[in-house]
């Protein structure tokens, strides 16, 4: 089993340590050792079941809304341990935001999807300053020009692909350090997915980015790096292209070439 | 390290049978390439034009080969999105398949003397070529045993063994000079010998090529490059 991390110490931005996750008795995450940097895409990619969402939802401590869930090792983000007592849990996840499966964006108009997150942590001064985040986070998300005449339309009136572009607006909008995306576009269709994959392109570098995917040709179009997780385990963690065209590991050869199960 | 264990099944078995059949029609084309090549040099020892021309003739259907091999490899790219040691053996089979069919050129090229040559001169440096066409001929068929049993000892031990091919042709090449300045009168017959042992040199490096392929998409890695035999040694280069 590989569970080696790459040291690219001067960029990490979140570090995990020896992570198990258990739900009750049963135990879906064993000893995950991985470092998240500000450089690359980072995709977690694995069978239903295998624990990546699992995984990526320790990430900002999303599990701990369920209540037979417990965590044990160590999750740092900038060092910073992030189930340490003194961890604000609300700060947490505007610094290390989501992104989900289904579009979910609030039955509210455009303009207050947006402006919901900055409001309730205090990031605008007033009006002004709230429309210009709102319009740099829509700009951001490749949706400004879609939308800018009708903001204050319900936000669950645009198409499955604005929805979520939406969704990812409105994680932007308090300014996270990391986004954490569970397969954002499998509710998508190819063009709205490729727009999404574009986006997160763009979004490269300045934040860091973690996306679960099925879809092995996305974490190939995405990623940097690439994480394969199999029955709780991460079998290889390394470079996308070296992980699609040469992979160390038997298992991981079996998934990718489709030869799992 | 990467294992070369290919026996596991695709979940789509499809995709199983589609490399299958492009493992036939390597070894298919390889294998006319081989006749092609034996033919040629019977052709040439015998001085038989009928059997030359259909050398010449044959050439088309390994044209053809490559071709259809060409379209299924693009197809089954597109169609499957191979992905690892699937995606290096198939654009394995790809290169090997134009390699392949380069070898049968070379094959014809050798049928296309026997005409022009006149064979009642006696050229004894001639005598060594069916000898180093069966060591090329080995290599090739040693090459694409190699790709078909995903073998990366064997296809290295392919790459190694073109030196013995070389040193045919620099031994027949220096034997032909000097025959041609004693006999001036044989240069005409002496240059297609020496076209001949050229091509079957090329034989060589093609046979070389292919089992550099095998030895990339069996392990991901490139097989070291090594001294390439005929390159310091060769007579158009140590002799003026």
């Amino acid at each position: 089993m590989n569970t080696e991390t790459t040291n690219i110490a001067s960029s990490n931005k979140m570090t995990t340590r020896n992570v198990d996750v258990f739900y009750g008795e049963k135990q879906a995450i064993n000893g995950v050792s991985i470092d998240i940097d500000m450089e690359n895409v980072t995709a977690f990619i694995g069978p239903s079941g295998c624990g990546k969402s699992t995984f990526l939802r320790t990430m900002n401590r999303m599990n701990d809304t369920i209540p037979s869930c417990r965590v044990t090792g160590e999750i740092t983000l900038d060092g910073e341990d992030i189930y340490a007592p003194s961890m604000d849990v609300v700060q947490l996840r505007a610094r290390v935001g989501m992104v989900f499966q289904k579009p979910n964006p609030f039955p509210k108009s455009i303009y207050d999807n947006i402006a919901y997150g900055p409001r309730i942590h205090g990031l605008a001064s007033g009006k002004d300053e709230l429309d210009q985040i709102v319009e740099k986070s829509l700009q951001r998300a490749g949706l400004w020009n879609e939308v800018k005449d009708r903001l204050n339309e319900s936000g669950t009136a645009l198409s499955g692909g604005q929805q979520q572009r939406l969704c990812i607006a409105r994680a932007i909008a308090v300014d996270p350090e990391v986004i954490l995306m569970d397969e954002p576009c499998s509710a998508l269709d190819p063009i709205a997915t490729a727009k999404i994959e574009e986006l997160i392109h763009e979004l490269r570098g300045k934040y860091a980015i973690v996306i679960v995917t099925h879809n092995m040709q996305q974490a190939a179009r995405v990623s940097q790096r690439t994480a394969f997780f199999h029955l709780g385990t991460m079998v290889e963690y390394g470079d996308t292209s070296e992980m699609f065209t040469n992979p160390q590991e038997e298992r991981t050869r079996d998934y990718i070439t489709g030869r799992y199960g | 390290m990467n294992t070369t264990n290919n026996s596991t099944e695709h979940t789509v078995k499809a995709f199983d049978s589609d490399i299958s059949e492009m493992r036939g029609l390597i070894a298919e084309i390889g294998g006319r390439a081989e006749k092609s090549i034996s033919l040629a040099m019977k052709a040439l020892a015998n001085n038989d034009l009928d059997l030359a021309r259909e050398v010449v003739k044959n050439d088309k259907q390994i044209d053809a080969l490559e071709e259809k091999i060409d379209r299924m490899v693009i197809q089954t790219i597109a169609l499957r999105a191979p992905m690892a040691d699937d995606l290096r053996e198939l654009v394995a089979t790809l290169k090997i398949s134009g390699v392949v069919e380069r070898i049968g050129d070379y094959a014809k090229n050798i049928a296309k003397r026997v005409a022009v040559i006149d064979n009642d001169l006696h050229i004894e440096p001639a005598s060594l070529l069916p000898a180093m066409a069966q060591a090329a001929s080995q290599l090739v068929d040693d090459a694409l045993t190699a790709y078909a049993t995903r073998d990366a000892d064997l296809a290295d031990q392919v790459c190694e063994r073109d030196r013995v091919v070389d040193d045919f042709y620099n031994t027949i090449f220096r034997s032909l000079v000097t025959h041609m300045v004693d006999n001036p009168k044989h240069i005409g017959a002496g240059a297609h010998f020496l076209f001949i042992a050229k091509n079957l040199e090329r034989i060589g490096d093609h046979a070389t090529n292919v089992a550099e392929m095998v030895y990339f998409a069996v392990t991901g890695e490139n097989i070291g490059e090594r001294e390439r035999g005929d390159n310091p040694s060769d007579p158009l280069y140590s002799e003026d």
